[in-house]
């Protein structure tokens, strides 16, 4: 029973705890089920801190391991086994951190069924950190797979007027990409005779032209979370209609778990077919990257626009970690990060004065700097973080990402050509079109409503949920180098490793 | 005694307890007030019980009876332990629901324990014969039982119609067994086997009675073409009756199949692989996409029982392969257990929300469920994920395992087809879980003891055992067949 106090078993199923509690709560104690839930993802997140100290950032190996043998197909053993390594260590501070501050902002905002409401968010960053931390494909898949139970319920109870729909639309979609990533891991397993990440990749072996395919079949699952262009249209839906919370995991986590997917497993298991389709998947990123920014800018909702800036972001990532070298795959991570801490804190941003005003609409504003300055000011902060002003995260990643591609675009390497680098570029110059166009509207200028005249600015419960991003924002901007270096090691070795088996695979 | 004679009996003790005991209920039951048939149901709870106990005793040892006939080994005490169950379950849900139907008929429970006879009877043939012993004993009582709401006219249809087309089936099962004495002077499914490549044997008769058997058994499992009833019996027979009957004539009919195909026709797989290939894919198709269109959800449960069927037909794709049959075996059982375990969940909620005449099976009466019976709504939510296949539930498991096995035998395409038909199930599988959770209404309710056990021990196990599988994986993969 040793596993069970492992840090990462610990950090992953601790949430449970909490579910455990609330259940044993009556419907009408909101107020102790906030807190059961806040002070249990608080305590997950000071145990994922505990993780993050005894992780040994200088080695690139799984660390923390926890492998026991869970159950036995045939001859086939399916393990429970979790692990931790640069790729995955920021993802799991990430998660944990989000998720406390999403369910203080969720204080005031949900009042109805708030058990049922925390017992699904806690159950959601169990499945989260499990998708994270797991190394046998049978066993991450059933984590990839959970997540979308409790935000199905999320987005389709707690969500706007066209929930139903939004939610099953997430559902059905999602879970299109992932069946047919089902067959893959099986066949991946029967051939290989083994579920195990280390040890597939160690065998390797797979020929190319199958390659292709278990590639493409993995990355439809991916792509379908990240989103990728063309498979984002669920998106714009679930974001809209998903309650603030709801919306800030969304974006700052679920999509992440597809950008995760690509480099854990897609980067690693078919090394040749990941260098052959890098420009396919690159091309793709960079029509994301300007489609998204195109469409942000002819939004009217705000949350639509945040909601298709994820699309432009998440384009930035893709191209960054299909750079397949170690700064694009280096600024992927750390755009990864980025977009959840910006992005995050631009949903709850709007979640604020969607509590205030009950609309979303950008014309029924304009002027609020006057009447809500410190709300102004950090949503001016975190919006120009979006947008990579120098000196804040967005910047760091972004530029380290263009490096990267830029870099990839020499000839003989993974993209062959500078273009995608050059036209990524230009989504830098309309993200801050859109997002300072989005500004104006909002805060600058005169009061034009007069329902807009006394709205209140934000209370202490609302600047401490924004305050720790802000920091990570200026943190992240000024000095990135413990995050790179966290992940730094890791990302060397699996970039080495990608070039020398697609140099191997070469007829 | 003989010796032999008594090893027969010791092999079919079982069938005997549980008949006599039945037979002993029918007199007793007459002594009995109108009013406490309760006791009835008791009597027949604790002669399943007690029948488990026997089963569960002799695991172990296989034994052989009358002449090779009846085969008492690990893959029917699985299905027996199974059957067992899922009757206790039968009689739970029955107990409170038959007295608001207005059934007062309480040789329900001694019908029950017939057909869960002849269900166990069917998992032990060896024999052509005995399987079509058993495939009547079993289906006689359902007919009955379907239609045991009389003078309720979508009953007496459903009897009528179960019968008409399960006497037909039979026929064509007798049909194919005697094509099949003709083509190898045998009925014995170690005689079939061993009769294949003799100078007499002839191999087209085999083939044509292989195919009526698959047809007749298939008629028993609901498989597409042979589904028809389905829809309307499910719909019809009473709730009770229609739960136990998803259950135990589908486990009765697979453990048939699975026998007579591994064990007598491995060497016609060339030509039966094809046939079993198309029968599960129109099988998934049709039924999940037909399931679509239903707002009464008795039709709709009936319609995604049938797309189960096609799910477990496609273990049995591969079955000619030597090193899958036992994946094969494995899988089918393990799948079984998933699909009762959740059907119970889902089938106990179905009767909790149905009123007389009738009335409270339409998908719409389900509004408002997660708000007013969070519990009910709880079990009903998991059924559906489990019957889509959604992590962690039993569901998922068992699908994986049936995946699992198609790919092995490499069928990839088929395997496609079941998880993209999976997709299109998660879409009315959802709508009920919308329904009851983000639409408001006023959800009528009977609470009762019984139903909200079964309801939970079923939610509960789903989920539970999906995560700690390994007991059944092991349970289900020593079921291996063999000939005796």
């Amino acid at each position: 029973m040793n596993f069970l106090l492992n840090p990462l078993t610990l950090v992953t199923f601790f949430p449970l705890l909490g579910v455990l509690v609330i259940l044993f709560l009556r419907p009408e104690q909101k107020n102790a089920a906030r807190w059961v839930a806040l002070i249990t993802s608080l305590v997950t997140f000071v145990i994922s801190l505990a993780v993050l100290i005894q992780f040994r950032p200088a080695d690139f190996a799984l660390q923390l391991v926890v492998k026991v043998p869970w159950f036995t197909v045939a001859e086939w053993v399916i393990y429970f086994h979790l692990g931790i390594d640069g790729l995955s260590i920021l993802m799991v501070l990430l998660t944990t951190l989000l998720l406390a501050l999403s369910i203080v902002s969720t204080w005031k905002a949900v009042e109805d069924r708030v058990k049922e409401f925390m017992v699904f968010f806690l159950l959601l960053e169990v499945g989260m950190l499990g998708v994270f931390l797991a190394q046998d494909l049978f066993l991450f898949y059933i984590f990839w797979e959970f997540t979308l139970v409790p935000m199905y319920f999320l987005i389709g109870i707690w969500g706007g007027p066209n929930r139903m729909y939004a939610a099953v639309k997430f559902f059905l979609y999602t879970m299109a990409g992932s069946i047919l990533m089902l067959l893959a891991i099986l066949w991946l397993g029967i051939q290989q005779g083994t579920f195990e990440m280390p040890e597939l990749i160690a065998k390797g072996g797979i020929p190319a032209n199958l390659q292709i395919w278990l590639f493409l079949a993995f990355a439809i699952a991916f792509a379908i979370k990240v989103p990728m262009w063309p498979l984002h249209s669920w998106l714009p839906d679930a974001h809209v209609e998903a309650p603030t919370a709801g919306s800030v995991i969304l974006a700052g986590i679920l999509l992440k778990m597809g950008t995760y997917g690509f480099l854990r497993f897609n980067l690693s298991l078919f090394p040749q077919a990941t260098m052959q389709l890098a420009p396919w998947i690159a091309g793709l990123a960079v029509i994301g990257i300007l489609y998204g920014a195109a469409v942000s800018y002819a939004q009217k909702d705000v949350k639509k626009l945040v909601a298709y800036s994820s699309v432009s972001h998440l384009g930035f990532v893709m191209l960054g970690l299909f750079a397949l070298n170690a700064q694009g795959v280096q600024g992927g991570i750390l755009q990864m990060v980025n977009h959840g801490i910006s992005t995050g804190a631009l949903f709850l941003v709007v979640g604020m004065i969607y509590e205030r005003r009950h609309t979303r609409e950008m014309d029924a504003f304009g002027g609020l700097w006057k009447v809500m300055p410190v709300y102004a000011v950090l949503t001016l902060i975190i919006s120009l973080s979006s947008m990579g002003l120098p000196g804040l995260n967005g910047f760091v990643g972004e530029f380290t990402i263009l490096l990267g591609a830029w870099g990839a675009g020499q000839p003989g390497a993974s993209l062959g050509t500078p273009w995608f680098a050059g036209l990524a570029a230009i989504g830098v110059i309309l993200a801050a079109v859109y997002i300072l166009f989005m500004f104006q509207k909002l805060f600058l200028g005169p009061v034009t409503k007069d329902e807009n005249r006394n709205l209140p600015d934000l209370n202490w419960r609302e600047i401490v949920t924004l305050a720790p991003l802000i920091v990570l924002i200026f943190w992240i901007g000024l000095y990135p180098k413990p995050f790179f270096d966290l992940m730094g090691p890791t990302v060397n070795h699996l970039v080495a490793s990608i070039q020398s088996a697609a140099v191997a695979g070469l007829p | 005694m003989s010796s032999e004679l008594w090893v027969s009996m010791e092999a079919i003790l079982p069938l005997i307890i549980l008949t006599l005991w039945s037979c002993a209920l029918l007199l007793v039951d007459v002594f009995f007030l109108k009013e406490r048939k309760g006791v009835t149901a008791l009597l027949a709870g604790l002669g399943l019980v007690v029948t488990l106990v026997v089963v569960i005793a002799k695991t172990g040892r296989p034994e052989v009876g009358f002449g090779g006939m009846v085969v008492a080994d690990d893959f029917s005490n699985f299905l027996s332990v199974l059957l067992l169950v899922s009757g206790l379950a039968g009689i739970a849900l029955a107990y409170d629901y038959l007295e608001r139907i207005e059934v007062k008929h309480s040789e329900y429970y001694i019908l029950l324990l017939f057909a869960i006879t002849g269900m166990m009877l069917m998992s032990m043939s060896a024999d052509l014969i005995m399987i079509f012993l058993a495939l009547e004993l079993l289906s006689i009582p359902l007919y009955v039982l379907a239609g045991i709401a009389v003078p309720k006219l979508a009953s007496e249809e459903a009897s009528i119609k179960y019968f008409l087309l399960g006497a037909f089936s039979s026929g064509i099962f007798v049909y194919g067994t005697a094509l099949i004495y003709g083509a190898t002077g045998t009925t014995s499914l170690r005689g079939i086997t061993a009769a294949v490549g003799t100078p007499n044997f002839d191999l087209t008769l085999l083939l044509v009675g292989s195919g009526l058997i698959l047809v007749g058994l298939g008629f028993k499992v609901a498989v597409v073409p042979f589904h028809m009833w389905t829809p309307d019996v499910y719909h019809g027979a009473p709730t009770a009756v229609t739960a136990f009957m998803a259950v135990g004539a589908k486990a009765a009919g697979f453990a048939a199949l699975l026998r007579v195909f591994i064990l007598a026709f491995p060497s016609l797989s060339t030509n039966l692989t094809p046939v079993l290939w198309a029968l599960a894919a129109l099988t998934m198709i049709l039924g999940n996409v037909t399931a679509i269109a239903q707002r009464n959800i008795k039709r709709m449960l009936a319609y995604s029982s049938i797309a189960h069927a096609g799910y477990i037909l496609m273990a049995l794709v591969p079955y000619g392969q030597a090193s899958v049959s036992s994946s094969s075996v494995a899988s089918v059982l393990f799948y079984l257990v998933a699909y009762a375990f959740t059907s119970f969940a889902a089938w106990a909620v179905v009767i909790a929300v149905e009123q007389r005449e009738d009335k409270g099976l339409e998908l719409d009466d389900y509004a408002g469920m997660g708000r007013k019976y969070p519990a009910l709504a709880a079990v009903m939510a998991v059924a559906m994920l489990s019957f889509t296949g959604v992590p962690p539930t039993l569901g998922f498991v068992g699908k994986f395992y049936l995946f699992w096995t198609v790919m092995q035998g490499g069928f990839v395409g088929l395997a496609l087809i079941g998880v993209l038909t999976s997709l299109v199930s998660a879409y009315y599988y959802l709508r009920v879980v919308v329904i009851m959770y983000m639409r408001d209404g006023e959800p009528l309710v009977r609470r009762e003891t019984w139903l909200y056990l079964t309801a939970c021990i079923a939610a509960v196990g789903t989920v539970l055992i999906g995560i700690f599988s390994q007991p059944l994986f092991e349970w289900a993969s020593q079921a291996v067949l063999k000939l005796f």
